[in-house]
């Protein structure tokens, strides 16, 4: 089987399978945000980024190949990790201490195993008005992160499109395909893969947030990289 | 009403200002204007920083709101987190809860109780108390009471821990957990968090009644003195229980007369708006409640553990509520109507929370796995009641049916208060000050009389980081190595 050394270490690949993909089934955790095992990758978040032969690239969308010599678990890389999370929190309002995702989401999850104690920039504090006109979900745009895993899901599982990014460069945006822009006037619906798939606190359930107790939320039983790691195994 | 609140000639007297206010949480200041003879002209209690959490909880799901709110304080947050949750509850037309989310939230919320008044009464006043007002202030603190009292303080130390970690067992944190949700909790007590708990709650139980005979010693060593100091008439407001027991997590409302007459009884806080009003001054950010049908200047009143006292018909446990009686006859009743009489109630209720968190442990509900009730008929405004440590806490919120706040409006223990601690703050400057040189422990009795109120500036209005602060590095030498000041106008100095 061909392999590559991840941080010295030798990893087996299959034809086709991304850095990433092949690093998760070793059960080496690089981190990222906009990476899901189910979807094509999108390669935006950047924060699985490594460095092979001394130039950057995203671990997502970079195929493995034969004798690879990649980096990822550097002082270098995690500290530019680090900035990259800092810059997704300060873009957008993610008020944690009363967020109903808090201790469910993978934004801080990945903070935590960053080391993050602090936003370190200026906020933006953009002016985003919460969408709460379907029946049953909710969505909180001051949280998006713009990982595009809903525009997706939607677009390619439940065949809606529902979700798409508008706006170029910082002004991009997550929107919702109604004239009104409200998810209310959507097909949108709770057994939709788009309805389960945002990694933070965007789209929620409506009046199920703290249901569950602090103690057996998924990251105070698990560390973001053991998470990972266990998601991949329970779907093979 | 106290004729000291507005001076006649302002411009002419001299001003003195004790800013910040310390010991208490949250920050405010009192002002005294004084003529060329020393005489009080004017006093007033400050409290200059803003709360806007009426307004940025507008746009948010119902949901959030029980968590969100609590972060207006870290003393009492869990009054927040079940007035808040209380309030969701009428909303959703869950206000009757299963038996083993009321025993949960119950535990909770006396946990708080013997916590904060704990908090309170030993790291806040007992060194006024135990040193005198006008000891020296170096020593008038948490630290000096742990070299001189050592028993003292490592009781008051231990009694707030077990409260918080009867918090952290129910809500999942010390502060700002996250237990109590519309309709119920999201956990009850295990069986190994019960066993921990029931070890220790005898030793609790005990320490309280052992606090409440500290008081009763104080004010028998100087009677006069205690009954006296800051001594004003004023109306009282609490909840009380149907059958007129304190209950401190849920009732009805009762206010009495200064004579102990009802002026209502068994109101339905549902509809608080009735009988409560507000009223506002351009000196203070803290609004002025008062009962309506008086109007604001004869309607004011006080909340808290005197109030509750002397308003209920009895405490539902019977160690509390022997003290209860003895405190109100206690020379003719004159120290229930004692500004520092708030400590001996305060003490009183810490035993009430003791023993009624005993009574609860041994109840196998507070076990039970049926947590969330039933959803009735949703209605489109909650309002939620509730006892905290420091008085009357009133939660209202009006949702829209997208499931979002629109309006709310909170009116917390300490703004109740408001023109109670005036009129406290306006006897003790004619009692002490009044013609006199101003001393640092003459400005302290000031403060001691804010102090009984155990008022929380930062629920009542909401700091905004411009607390005065005073920063020193020393090296293990004791040697100054750094220093940096911020002023309460938010100047910055670093040395």
């Amino acid at each position: 089987m061909k392999s590559f050394l991840l941080d010295g270490e030798r990893i087996s690949f299959e034809e086709g399978e991304t850095i990433l993909q092949a690093a998760i089934r070793a059960g080496k955790y690089i981190p990222h945000l906009c990476f899901h095992p189910e979807f094509r990758p999108h390669g935006s978040c950047k924060l699985c980024t490594v460095k092979i032969a001394g130039r950057q690239s995203a671990s997502c969308t970079r195929l493995a190949a034969e004798g690879l010599e990649v980096e990822s678990e550097t002082a270098e890389l995690n500290a530019e990790r680090l900035l990259l999370t800092q810059m997704l929190f300060v873009e957008g309002n993610h008020f944690c201490p009363s967020c109903e995702k808090s201790g469910d989401c993978q934004l801080q999850a990945t903070a935590y195993h960053l080391g993050m104690t602090s936003a370190h920039f200026d906020h933006f504090y953009p002016n985003r008005p919460v969408d709460a006109s379907h029946p049953e979900y909710l969505l909180d745009f001051n949280r998006c992160i713009l990982c595009s895993l809903c525009v997706r899901a939607s677009r390619d599982v439940d065949n809606k499109n529902v979700f798409a990014l508008a706006g170029r460069g910082i002004a991009t945006h997550l929107v919702v395909n109604a004239r009104s822009g409200k998810l209310g006037d959507t097909d949108f619906a709770a057994t939709d893969k788009a309805a389960s798939v945002c990694p933070v606190g965007v789209i929620l359930k409506k009046g199920k947030g703290f249901s569950v107790p602090i103690g057996s939320r998924t990251f105070d039983k698990k560390e973001i990289g053991e998470w990972v790691d266990t998601r991949l195994k329970e779907r093979t | 009403m106290n004729t000291l609140e507005t001076a006649e000639n302002p411009e002419k007297l001299r001003r003195i200002a004790i800013d910040p206010v310390s010991r208490v949480e949250g920050h405010g200041k009192v002002t005294l204007l004084l003529d060329e003879d020393n005489r009080v002209r004017q006093v007033r209690l400050h409290i200059v920083e803003f709360r806007g959490f009426e307004k940025f909880i507008q746009g948010r799901p119902y949901w959030e709101v029980p968590v969100m709110v609590q972060r207006l304080c870290g003393i009492c947050p869990v009054s927040h987190h079940l007035a808040a949750s209380k309030a969701m509850d009428m909303l959703l037309g869950m206000e009757k809860l299963t038996p083993a989310a009321d025993k949960n939230r119950r535990l909770m919320h006396y946990g708080q109780i013997l916590q904060s008044h704990a908090l309170h009464f030993f790291h806040l006043c007992s060194p006024d108390l135990l040193f005198g007002f006008d000891s020296e202030v170096a020593k008038r603190n948490i630290v000096g009471i742990a070299a001189a009292f050592p028993e003292v303080a490592k009781k008051g130390v231990l009694l707030r821990k077990y409260g918080q970690e009867i918090i952290r067992m129910t809500a999942g944190k010390k502060i700002h957990g996250t237990g109590s949700i519309p309709g119920g909790v999201n956990k009850s007590l295990s069986k190994e968090e019960r066993k921990a708990l029931l070890g220790e709650i005898y030793t609790m139980v005990s320490w309280s009644l052992e606090a409440v005979g500290i008081v009763k010693q104080l004010f028998e060593s100087n009677r006069e003195f205690f009954e006296n100091f800051g001594r004003f008439d004023a109306k009282s407001l609490s909840l009380v229980r149907a059958d007129g027991a304190m209950d401190l997590y849920h009732g009805d409302l009762r206010a009495r007369e200064i004579d102990g007459k009802k002026i209502f009884d068994h109101f339905d806080y549902r509809h608080y708006w009735d009988v409560i009003s507000e009223d506002v001054k351009p000196w203070s950010y803290m609004k002025f409640p008062y009962l309506g049908s008086l109007g604001p200047d004869e309607g004011w009143y006080r909340v808290g553990p005197l109030a509750r006292i002397s308003n209920c018909d009895f405490i539902p446990t019977p160690l509390a509520d022997r003290e209860r009686r003895e405190f109100l006859e206690y020379d003719d009743g004159r120290a229930a109507g004692a500004t520092l009489g708030y400590h001996w109630a305060r003490m009183i209720e810490m035993l009430h929370a003791a023993e009624n968190i005993k009574d609860l442990l041994h109840d196998d509900e507070i076990e039970g796995e049926d947590l969330i009730a039933r959803q009735g008929e949703r209605a489109g405004r909650g309002v939620g009641v509730i006892e905290a440590p420091r008085g009357t806490l009133i939660h209202h919120y009006r949702v829209n049916e997208e499931d979002l706040v629109i309006r709310a409006n909170l009116i917390v223990s300490t703004t109740h208060n408001n023109q109670a601690m005036n009129e406290a703050i306006r006897q003790v400057a004619l009692q002490y000050l009044d013609g006199r040189e101003i001393t640092e422990g003459l400005l302290n009795h000031i403060e001691v009389a804010i102090r009984a109120f155990d008022p929380c500036l930062s629920c009542a209005t909401h700091a905004l980081g411009r607390m005065p602060l005073e920063i020193e590095l020393f090296d293990c030498e004791g040697e100054k190595l750094s220093s940096a000041s911020r002023s309460s106008e938010g100047i910055f100095l670093a040395q």
